[in-house]
């Protein structure tokens, strides 16, 4: 892995790092800010999450919609006791916009920052906007480490002062096209200076393995921790519609007729006839085989080698990461001691 | 060449209000060869708000006359007397063509006809598409022919990104994902090194957001003082 530099003996230090360098299976959760300025909704997804993660991960205007900023929600989430992974995403923000809300975001506590592109904005709720792309993520993976290793700004000017130290992470999305380059791009990232890797969600995992042993044949996994991304599946609609719409998500139909088969006992009937507490409980049934599949494919993910850890994407259901965690046996969640061993 | 396309009648006429004298003028370059505002577009165009304004129940006159290239004087000096009878020019001109009519008859009011949309080239009859975003430090010797800049829908120097799918961009099935089209043709020459290599932040400053660009040449200037 890469050497550390701080005092501490690791690169950054954060819990995140600490548990991956101490060998644990490392668990991330998703937080997705309100689109609004209440702090309490992200107190109480806080509150969900905390002890069943070593790291709270919250997104950047995801699907560009806009949202509370992930590092205002990260200053929330840390003031409850959580560690956050702040993303950023090059959409929104220029280089100078970039640069300066990092600093912002380490002097605020922040350790971890995840790197992306960022989804195009006209998916979003502002498609008329303008997008910036100054940069990509590639290159903002190179700008952080430029401002944690050396100490300078993409320009090339020194700091002043002390500089921002990031956990770097970045994302890889193993069945996107073309599917033969995605390894190669993963190198480039991890060549760029990324820490960790978060995959796209994951529910093929024979794909996600075969993705796993070219990795593994360019020795990828000794050089970043790999996070496997997961998410439980709410109900079979939700299940078709990333199968067939959204790009680079592989969802295999034996996991689609599973999620339909939890609504077999209120098969039959039409949208009338179901009554609201039939409807509930179908809903719940959903819910139980959408966590019971999400243990599983973690249980068939850490069996790969090369896997250092999950990150739960339970997408405004953070109450399913308690019991995915329990279920998988990844609790409680291991404290690592601030120094490492030399 | 420039891609331009037609705005519809009623924002021409929206556009002409006012104006008691219409002059449509055309472009011989560029926006013929797209079919956008040739000679031929001009005279319909004359022709389609004659029929409007004679429909709305006003006698206004409008007349069209087309020039080899909007966007050079010489061309627009052949057209002064016109200009000058006309209380509204409507150019079919691309936006260089319109603001070249602007800046050479101060005194004459000035609309566009088209909207001007792109670089680019027609892929098959009827169908046209970008291929440059003129950002004035070309990479194509990088990416194999194939500018990301122009097609890439979020301009990425290292892609492709996860919104690649079956050869198509996620954020318009109909457009090829530009990083599949240039992953395919440096795999098929043997190059896919030089996608391994990590493209640097791109030099903005020559595009447009280092400001409004000019070229000056020296040698042609003072070749020009010497006649």
């Amino acid at each position: 892995m890469t050497t550390p530099t701080s005092g501490n003996g690791y690169l950054v230090g954060s819990n995140l790092e600490r548990v991956l360098r101490a060998n644990h299976f490392a668990v991330t959760a998703e937080l997705g800010p309100p689109q609004s300025a209440d702090p309490q909704v992200i107190k109480k997804k806080a509150a969900l999450l905390k002890g069943y993660c070593d790291a709270v991960n919250i997104t950047d205007n995801q699907t560009a919609i806009v949202r509370m900023s992930s590092i205002a929600s990260g200053a929330i989430v840390i003031q409850e006791g959580l560690e956050a992974v702040i993303q950023m995403t090059c959409r929104d923000r220029n280089r100078l916009a970039i640069q300066a809300d990092l600093l912002g975001a380490y002097a605020l506590g922040m350790r971890n920052l995840l790197c992306l592109t960022g989804d195009h904005q006209t998916f979003g709720n502002h498609p008329n906007s303008r997008n910036v792309f100054d940069i990509d993520s590639l290159q903002l993976i190179q700008i952080v480490k430029g401002m944690r290793d050396e100490g300078v700004f993409q320009s090339g000017d020194a700091f002043s002062g002390p500089e921002p130290r990031f956990f770097i992470g970045a994302a890889a999305a193993p069945f996107a096209d073309p599917v033969e380059f995605r390894p190669y791009r993963l190198a480039k990232k991890i060549n760029a200076g990324a820490n960790f890797i978060q995959t796209q969600l994951v529910y093929d995992v024979p794909a996600f393995a075969r993705f796993m042993e070219k990795v593994r044949q360019l020795d990828l996994h000794k050089q970043a921790f790999i996070l496997a991304g997961v998410g439980p599946l709410k109900t079979p609609t939700m299940a078709r519609y990333m199968k067939t719409s959204v790009p680079g998500i592989l969802v295999p139909d034996a996991l689609i007729e599973r999620m339909e088969a939890a609504g077999k006992p209120w098969a039959g009937k039409s949208k009338e006839e179901i009554t609201k507490e039939e409807k509930k409980a179908r809903a719940d049934a959903y819910k139980e085989t959408g966590i019971q599949i999400c243990i599983e494919l973690i249980q068939q993910l850490r069996q790969i080698e090369g896997v250092a850890g999950v990150h739960i994407m339970a997408i405004e259901w953070e109450e399913a990461v308690k019991p995915i965690v329990e279920g998988a046996g990844l609790y409680p969640r291991p404290m690592v001691a601030e120094k490492a061993v030399a | 060449m420039i891609v331009a396309d037609q705005k519809p009648l009623n924002e021409l006429k929206s556009l002409t209000r006012g104006g008691e004298n219409v002059l449509v003028v055309g472009c011989g370059t560029c926006v013929t060869v797209c079919f956008a505002g040739g000679a031929r577009e001009a005279a319909i165009t004359a022709s389609s708000l004659r029929m409007a304004f004679k429909l709305d129940g006003n006698s206004r006159q409008v007349s069209d006359v087309t020039v080899q290239r909007q966007c050079e004087w010489e061309y627009l000096d052949q057209i002064a007397e016109q200009v000058k009878e006309a209380d509204v020019v409507l150019s079919l001109g691309c936006g260089v063509g319109v603001q070249a009519i602007a800046e050479h008859f101060p005194e004459t009011w000035v609309v566009p006809g088209l909207n001007t949309s792109f670089m680019g080239m027609p892929t098959e009859q009827g169908v046209w598409a970008e291929r440059c975003a003129a950002c004035g430090d070309c990479i194509l010797g990088l990416t194999g022919g194939i500018c990301p800049i122009a097609r890439c829908s979020k301009s990425l120097l290292n892609g492709p990104c996860g919104g690649s799918e079956g050869g198509h961009c996620e954020v318009n099935p109909e457009t090829p994902c530009a990083w599949q089209l240039i992953y395919d043709r440096l795999t098929g020459m043997g190059k896919l090194d030089v996608l391994m290599e990590i493209q640097p932040p791109k030099n903005w400053r020559a595009a447009r957001d280092g400001g409004p660009r000019k070229i000056v040449r020296e040698d042609l200037r003072l070749a020009k003082e010497e006649e």
